[in-house]
């Protein structure tokens, strides 16, 4: 559907073959066939309903917890296949950071947030209490929260505005270092200071992380992303350079959902 | 412009009415729990003193005090939360975190839900048969606490399984994307967020234990033995079958000593209630999200 045949394997940070998926007897993916390169910000755009967050979820493994979903076809990330039985599931989350909609701080202090993921990963090894600082700071600087609750890290992070939490649901993915980041319309709980921010701060992670960022906002993956996938029904329709695709879509579906003649 | 018309003063009415009759029910509600607590304290209070509390009956129960039933009391509670807390948490952990939703655990559930309703005469003869006789550990302070554990075995997994379930969704997908394992998530993030409501739960169920006279009556509950026990297998005394048998049992009873004895038990109640209210408002308080 798209051309691509001369990007080379390990320049693919996530690439899907034939993939299909069902919610019970519902498809909502049919013969997904995606390659999104390393290092670069992808957009994900369609109307509602068109399969965006299951595309998502299946790249991270989290829609295996409801019993009754099945998938065909192979995703790869990293060049790994995902779903070999030998795959640990704990590895994949690790590579793969996730970021939803609505921000999910978890109800613990700011600090405890950000290395959350961190002591997971790291149970039983005792880091000391410096570099766990370093950490927090890291990670809190990256997402350019650092100046704002440098003084109230032990307070509840579920106390801060939506636009600072969003960033602290960033930024704690970070100690864990993930390859990918997968953002679902992370700006849509947001003001448009907040999107803006948070826009800028995506912009910022670029070239370090492999970014895939859903969003419905047309004119925030003009601006915040290299190339973009078109998606419709749970088909993908177009994947171009986001420049070409805003100019010159390919094709008529994809004109017409840029120019909004969908919903 | 603004005058009630002719409809807006008969809803207004009619609202009144149905505002009067409301609260009239409402009073007829709470008359007799005043009844109950004014009798109590107005009868009881003269026999309550240190001595009532903390010695043993005498005089054919007719006089000294009630401390074998009141220290009874408490050890039976005591060993059956022992028995049922652990062991109704963990299986409302596993229905609420692991089980599949499927028709297997759905069963699961309603079986519990019924059992909660079992009439507890019931659980005391099961408890007969199964503490007493078929594990042999005879009329008992352990005999009679199983039987009581297994009463409150479901009251406390549901709970717990509300408790848990309580804690938002989001929280669990931000940890295991994160990569935390299903255990780490219940153990860092779901129980601390939980302990409220299960530990509110608890205690009422605690507070509806003390009370219960059916089930430790063949199971372990003793009608006079002025010595302590020693052991969960010996008998014991209890506040509330104590409360049956001076009401009932015992010719010559002064008149006022059953309502000491129902008071001290109602004030356990109470005690254990309030407690439960202050902790629950105390870290609702605290908690925000
Ligand atoms: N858990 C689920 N069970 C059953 N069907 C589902 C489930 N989640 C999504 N679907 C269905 O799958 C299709 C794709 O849903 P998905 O959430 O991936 O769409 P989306 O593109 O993210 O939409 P939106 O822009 O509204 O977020 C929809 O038709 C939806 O009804
Ligand atoms: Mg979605």
């Amino acid at each position: 559907m798209f051309e691509q045949a001369t990007t080379p394997i390990q320049e693919l940070a996530i690439s899907t073959e034939k993939l299909n998926l069902w919610y019970g007897t519902f498809q909502a993916l049919f013969d997904i066939d995606l390659s999104i390169r390393q290092g670069i910000i992808t957009s994900m755009i369609g109307p509602s309903g068109c399969g965006k967050s299951t595309f998502l979820r299946s790249v991270n493994r989290i829609n295996e917890r409801l019993g009754y979903v099945r998938i065909s076809g192979t995703i790869d990330v990293m060049g790994e296949n995902i779903y070999d039985p030998a795959v640990e599931l704990v590895q994949v989350r690790k590579q793969i950071g996730m970021v939803f909609q609505r921000p999910n701080p978890l109800p613990i202090s700011i600090r405890d947030n950000v290395l959350f993921g961190h002591r997971i990963h790291n149970a039983g090894t005792r880091t000391t209490k410096i570099e766990d600082d370093e950490i927090v700071e890291n990670a809190l600087r990256t997402v350019l929260l650092w100046d704002k609750v440098k003084d109230r890290l032990d307070q509840k992070a579920t106390a801060l505005s939506l636009e600072e939490q969003q960033k602290l649901c960033i930024a704690r993915l970070l100690p864990v270092k993930p390859g990918i980041l997968l953002m679902d319309e992370p700006c849509s709980a947001l003001d448009p200071k907040g999107t803006e921010a948070v826009e800028e701060l995506i912009w910022e992670l670029r070239g370090q992380y492999t970014i895939l960022i859903v969003t419905h906002n047309m004119a925030q993956a003009r601006r915040a992303s290299e190339e973009c996938i078109f998606m419709l029904m749970g088909k993908v329709v177009e994947h171009t350079e986001t420049g070409q695709m805003f100019v010159t879509p390919k094709h008529k579906e994809t004109a017409d959902y840029i120019e909004g003649r969908y919903g | 412009m603004f005058e009630a018309s002719a409809l807006n003063r008969k809803n207004e009415t009619r609202q009144k009415l149905f505002r009067f009759g409301l609260g009239t029910m409402t009073g007829i509600l709470i008359l007799p729990v005043v009844l109950i607590m004014g009798t109590l304290i107005y009868k009881g209070a003269p026999v309550i003193s240190f001595e009532f509390l903390f010695a043993s009956p005498t005089n054919g129960m007719t006089a000294g005090g009630i401390f074998p039933a009141l220290l009874g009391t408490v050890l039976l509670v005591i060993v059956a939360l022992l028995a049922s807390v652990p062991l109704g948490v963990a299986a409302a952990i596993y229905l609420s975190e692991y089980a599949p939703d499927n028709w297997f655990t759905r069963a699961i559930n309603l079986a519990i839900i019924n059992l909660a309703g079992v009439p507890s005469i019931v659980h005391a003869l099961f408890g007969v048969g199964a503490f007493v006789i078929f594990f042999k550990f005879g009329t008992s302070i352990l005999a009679a606490s199983l039987t009581l554990a297994i009463m409150t075995l479901p009251v406390v997994i549901v709970a717990t399984r509300e408790s848990l379930q309580a804690v938002p969704m989001a929280f669990r997908e931000a940890c295991w994307n994160m990569g935390a394992t299903r255990w780490q998530t219940i153990r860092r993030v779901v129980l601390p967020n939980a302990i409220t409501g299960i530990l509110t739960g608890v205690i009422l169920e605690v507070s509806r234990t003390a009370g219960e006279t059916a089930p430790i009556m063949f199971t372990g509950a003793a009608f006079f033995l002025p010595l302590l026990p020693q052991t969960v297998f010996d008998q014991t005394m209890a506040l509330s079958l104590h409360l049956f048998v001076v009401s009932t049992q015992v010719p010559g009873m002064p008149e006022q000593l059953p309502f000491g004895v129902a008071l001290v038990l109602i004030s356990m109640v109470l005690l254990m209630n309030s407690l439960s209210i202050a902790l629950r408002m105390y870290l609702r308080g605290k908690k925000k999200w």
